[in-house]
């Protein structure tokens, strides 16, 4: 393919991008636009911690003797693959 | 940032505010009632952008704003975090802010931040440090610091001047001015079982430029002492109310922040508080 | 009569099992016990919630009771090293690796990424994004010799894990529970909230080469050498519309 075919081909490419992108709405642009409102309740903890000037009189500092017990969802998240193997991520398993 | 040119000032008047809570940033804009400004903590506007920073300069367009640090450790024993000061500059010059305001109290010890009020012996040597510090803040943010009174629930055997004579000499190094927490009043003299009319007769009151306002929860030492501890999670207490009252009768009125932390209410909660310094207010205006 | 100093009260706060700094007294003139523990409650409670409220995911996966014991040695081994709260915890999937406990979620490590990613993102600079009209009236031939910046608040994750479903099947309305295989994700934040969007194949070769500077032409040749079936239009769209690209513009020296 020549330069200039390929151009054009991308160009065509962008072109249908651009038509896409103003027809789907994104996540944000389908909702709340203003500053005011943020998205569903559970997006609000993108906030993370706030800082506090105010202490606390719920005791719970210590530690505890405390053994594994997979008590969330983790259990229902069907993933395999090597569960068990190594945790470094060779570049060659990654998405590319 | 959004806006590198910093909005006009709103002047503080001797009225209610609160800590401003993105929870209630609708309640604010539809009705604000009784409250006539806000107060934010530093920190949480030390980000690069984005809902904060938006919301905090759209406020700031119609109300006047206290900027309270809660993270810059000025009784540290050792150096200022000069990043966090020059971040607190950055936030204080884009802002504009009415007021300005840290506390009495540690927080950071070498490279840990332990996200607490931590408390402070009263000693020449601290005395040195803190008014040191303060000296480096006003110098460096370019305007008047008031300083806050902590919530205490211990002693410092090695404490050898009171916390009145300590805030007052470091008003006097300083030119800083104070925030005077009347809830951490009450807190502070209940746990060390003294008098609180009589700290606020003993207090520089002519310095102050803000008080604050706050609930707390009460519990019991192992020796079965009351234990207050200053939570910010409930309405505040009548005791505190009334001296409250006792002090701006003093004082004559100043701007006086409905502090609510933790469990946070909504906003009619937070606007019944608010109405009630502005009744006390009234009283001595 | 001793005096406590900071190192001493702060080694004190974070380790429960040690003795309260001798100087510090009750009103009665005891050595303070419970009253040192104010602090101690103070400093930890304060932390372990900011655990709670930044891998919501990640706590949800583990379940309360296993997280909390989990922050909690977190917390102590790691305090905070800024007064920044809203990015605490940066140091959680490294610590999760090497977490004996959770060894057999290896997609855990990626989950806590995510998260920081989003927080980060949500606190990123403004900026605006390349215009559509300029993109389509710039000439087929100087469109390829663009260059375009990432906008602040883009983050991409790859993993050898399906991290965005395992996210997604742990949001409220939950998705589908997940099948295996690695996924790539961008989080971007075309306004003020922050989303993971599953990138399709090639997408994320594509940003990097955007990232490292590369014309947009060479940016897609880079890719297609990879992925030979990458679909452009595909990518681009998603990339427009979560407001993703910048205009490049040379550092001034």
């Amino acid at each position: 393919m020549s330069t200039t075919v390929k151009s054009l081909a991308v160009a065509a490419s962008v072109a249908a991008a651009l038509a896409a992108a103003a027809t789907i709405p994104a996540h944000a642009q389908a909702k709340e636009k203003c500053y005011g409102v943020s998205l569903a309740g559970a997006n609000d903890c993108a906030a993370g911690a706030g800082t506090t000037c105010a202490g606390t009189s719920t005791v719970d500092y210590q530690g505890n003797a405390w053994t594994f017990v997979e008590g969330g969802t983790c259990e229902t998240m069907e993933v395999m693959g090597d569960r068990m193997g190594s945790l470094e991520a060779l570049d060659r398993d990654l998405p590319a | 940032m959004l806006d590198a040119s910093a909005p006009q000032q709103h002047p503080m008047p001797n009225a209610p505010g609160v800590g401003y809570k993105p929870q209630h940033f609708q309640d604010i804009l539809a009705d604000a009632g009784p409250v006539k400004w806000l107060e934010v903590h530093a920190e949480n506007y030390m980000g690069q952008g984005g809902r904060p920073l938006a919301q905090l300069r759209h406020l700031a367009e119609t109300f006047p704003i206290s900027c309270h640090g809660v993270g810059l450790s000025i009784g540290s024993e050792g150096d200022l975090d000069a990043d966090h000061l020059a971040r607190l500059k950055h936030l204080v010059d884009w802002l504009n802010p009415a007021l300005f305001s840290e506390h009495l109290a540690w927080s950071s010890h070498n490279s840990h931040f332990l996200n607490d009020l931590l408390p402070l012996p009263y000693t020449e040597e601290t005395l040195a440090t803190v008014a040191r510090h303060i000296d480096q803040v006003q110098e460096t943010v370019g305007r008047q610091m008031l300083l806050e009174n902590p919530s205490t629930y211990l002693a410092f055997d090695q404490s050898d001047i009171s916390e009145i004579d300590f805030l007052a000499e470091v008003t006097r190094r300083t030119g800083c001015g104070l925030l005077l927490d009347v809830n951490n009043v009450f807190v502070s003299a209940i746990n060390q079982q003294t008098d609180p009319r009589a700290y606020i007769d003993a207090y520089p009151l002519a310095s102050v430029g803000e008080i604050h306002l706050g609930g707390h929860d009460a519990d019991h030492d192992e020796a079965g002492a009351p234990l207050l501890i200053d939570s910010h999670g409930a309405e505040i207490v009548d005791p505190v109310w009334a001296l409250y009252a006792y002090t701006i009768a003093k004082s004559g009125p100043r701007p006086t922040l409905i502090e609510w932390d933790n469990n946070l209410p909504d906003w009619s909660t937070l606007a019944a508080e608010a109405t009630r310094a502005k009744t006390a207010l009234a009283e001595v205006a | 009569m001793s005096n406590v100093g900071q190192l001493e009260f702060s080694e004190a706060i974070l380790d429960p099992t040690s003795e309260v700094p001798m100087g510090l007294s009750n009103p009665d003139g005891r050595p303070a016990q419970k009253r040192f523990d104010v602090y101690r409650n103070n400093v930890i409670l304060s932390l372990l919630d900011a655990m709670a409220t930044g891998f919501p995911v990640v706590k949800k996966l583990l379940g309360d009771d296993f997280f909390r014991a989990m922050t909690l040695e977190f917390v102590r081994a790691n305090p905070p090293s800024s007064p920044l709260m809203m990015h605490f915890g940066t140091a959680l999937p490294n610590f999760l690796e090497g977490f004996e406990p959770a060894q057999k979620l290896g997609f855990l490590p990626d989950i806590a990424r995510i998260e920081i990613a989003m927080r980060e993102s949500y606190h990123a600079a403004d900026a605006e994004p390349v215009s559509g009209d300029l993109l389509q009236t710039t000439p087929p031939d100087q469109l390829m010799e663009m260059q375009f910046k990432l906008a602040p608040s883009v983050r991409m994750l790859r993993s050898r894990w399906p991290i965005y479903s395992i996210w997604l099947a742990n949001q409220e309305p939950a998705g589908p529970t997940p099948e295996p295989g690695g996924q790539a994700v961008l989080i971007t934040r075309p306004e003020f909230d922050p989303w993971p969007n599953l990138l399709p194949a090639g997408a994320a070769t594509l940003v990097m080469a955007i990232e490292n500077g590369a014309t947009f032409g060479n940016a897609i040749e880079q890719t297609t050498e990879k992925v030979p079936h990458f679909d452009l239009s595909q990518t681009l769209a998603l990339l427009l519309q979560a407001k993703a690209l910048c205009p490049f513009k040379k550092e001034t020296p």
